[in-house]
């Protein structure tokens, strides 16, 4: 969004009733929720809206939300670097099929995504009776919760990184190697500072949609409270029961994340448009 | 090279796998039956219609403010446009409960549409309504950085041809940014089929009338019937990549007929 114009059109007389339409539309849509969700927790006051956070379910529901984003979120960014990597900085053969698999969760609904692991890992799955002999739990337990957010999560650091490592092509890594230099002093003195602020931009998404996936994870986690309930699923374990300040609390504390996610990617936008991809370029 | 691929068939190619051959046990007709059971029927066909309508009533919303935000320098612009993203940050399941209760009969919108006698929450107008919400950031950003970049040349040629302000939007700008506007629509339109979370609390969830074929799928698999969850997982797969196809033949042809 730098302030250069190319264009002449700005239908004038327009100008102000297209610009307070839009913000109608943005109030009425994207705003009010948003306000909605820390007015219905502060609804009651303060004092239950501390009790609905320091709750112990609420409280072990964080920290499983923050271990299953710690698994998930750096499987996936080393995944990211490693297939951007060999798509940006090789020639082989079925490349755009890669990158159709690469793109594929993005396209499917989440809960077919939770729904998958069930059909392999379920009791009825293909794998379930194994597990049952091997008394492994999977679906119902904190590992189906994190393979169900990981291929949610799956293309958000390798999008990102892709265009951009295409952009840069390889002629600085292979004047490195030619200097002498070794594959691995080669990735982190070259390739990893020029993408780290993609990166960080790519690791940002993912994070905050591997705390804030619901729909996959209600599929695996069988909704035990205290114990397979991460905080979307919380909330909707408290909206069900009529609990709705602690619903709207636990969801505040959700929502305060999407805030600060967007925050931090706006500044990114801004302050390095030039190390992201060429499409988050404003 | 070869983790990558690893890693890349454990986490997305053996579970499709499964997706694809389990409800194969059913058998055709068996998957068929399943398919065209009424209330499956019902639901697929709630999912796709809505996510069709929501997703073109996106294409003017989504036009509108890309619009607004490249053409018009305004207090707040900036604040605006990062807001747009929030859809995207928002978990879906906090957007499910604000939403409905903004629409619920007793809630500030929901009141409102009341009065006129409609019911918006626990109606397919409610789920009409979350859908225009996770969709309209997929519009808005396709045709951003497009309309940002129209060639400034072509619409002074336009200007000096005589052409007027709104002929010049409709003419030479609307044709340039038809294909991402397409692709923005369908991409708003598969993220809404599949969506889940800021539905289904707004939906009311009464089968033949307000179930979403995702939660259908969450439901079949509570009575661990799993080819049958498999069933109508791999037909909305299967839909929706038929859209897409469809879609992205129609975006090709305008692209091409463009360059001409």
């Amino acid at each position: 969004m730098s302030g250069q114009r190319t264009s002449s059109i700005r239908l004038p007389g327009l100008s102000i009733l297209l610009v307070l339409a839009s913000a109608l539309v943005m109030g009425m849509l994207v705003l009010l929720p948003l306000f909605e969700v820390f007015r219905g927790a502060f609804e009651k006051g303060i004092g239950p809206y501390l009790a609905a956070v320091r709750e112990p379910d609420a409280l072990s529901a964080i920290r499983l939300t923050l271990l299953v984003a710690a698994i998930a979120v750096p499987l996936n960014a080393a995944f990211g670097v490693a297939a951007a990597w060999c798509i940006a900085k090789f020639e082989f053969r079925g490349k755009s099929a890669l990158l159709t698999m690469i793109d594929l969760p993005f396209s499917m609904s989440p809960v077919v995504s939770g729904l998958v692991w069930v059909l392999l890992f379920g009791a009825q799955g293909w794998f379930g009776t194994w597990l049952i002999d091997h008394d492994v739990k999977i679906i119902f337990a904190t590992t189906g919760l994190v393979l169900a957010t990981i291929l949610v999560t799956f293309p958000f650091v390798a999008r990102e990184l892709i265009p951009l490592m295409q952009d840069q092509g390889a002629d600085e890594e292979s004047a490195a190697l030619t200097l002498g230099a070794s594959g691995f002093t080669t990735f982190f003195r070259i390739t990893l500072p020029n993408i780290r602020w993609a990166l960080l931009y790519g690791v940002l998404l993912c994070n905050a949609r591997a705390m804030g996936e619901f729909g996959a994870v209600s599929v695996v986690s069988g909704h035990i409270r205290g114990l397979t309930t991460t905080l979307p699923l919380h909330v909707e374990v408290l909206y069900n029961d009529y609990d709705f300040v602690g619903a709207f609390a636990t969801a505040s504390l959700l929502a305060s994340l999407g805030l600060i996610t967007l925050v931090l990617k706006t500044g990114l936008e801004w302050r390095h448009a030039g190390e992201l991809s060429a499409n988050r370029r404003h | 090279m070869g983790i990558t691929l690893a890693y890349l068939g454990a986490i997305v190619v053996l579970p499709l796998a499964a997706l694809a051959i389990r409800p194969w046990e059913l058998g055709l007709s068996g998957v068929w039956q399943e398919l065209t059971a009424p209330r499956v029927a019902a639901a697929l066909k709630l999912s796709f219609g809505l996510s069709a309508i929501a997703a073109l009533v996106n294409a003017p919303l989504g036009l509108l403010l890309a619009w607004t935000l490249t053409r018009y320098e305004f207090p707040g612009r900036r604040i605006l446009d990062a807001l747009v993203d929030l859809p995207f940050a928002l978990p879906t399941a906090v957007a499910g409960i604000a939403l409905t209760a903004i629409y619920a009969p007793n809630g500030p919108l929901g009141a409102v549409f009341a009065k006129f006698g409609l019911k918006t929450a626990y109606s397919p107008l409610g789920i009409f309504i979350a859908l225009i919400f996770i969709g309209l950031p997929f519009v808005v950003r396709a045709i951003q950085p497009v309309l940002q970049d129209v060639d400034a040349e072509v619409e002074e040629a336009a200007t000096t041809l005589g052409a007027n302000a709104l002929q010049r939007a409709v003419f030479v700008v609307l044709p340039a940014i038809a294909p991402s506007l397409i692709s923005g629509v369908s991409l708003a339109f598969a993220r809404a089929v599949g969506e889940y979370g800021s539905v289904v609390f707004i939906a009311g969830n009464m089968p033949m009338k307000t179930e979403i074929a995702p939660l259908l799928i969450v439901i079949k698999l509570e009575q661990y019937d799993y080819a049958g969850a498999a069933a109508v997982g791999l037909a909305m797969v299967a839909i929706s990549f038929g859209a897409l196809v469809v879609i992205n033949a129609v975006q090709i042809h305008l692209a091409g007929r463009g360059r001409r």
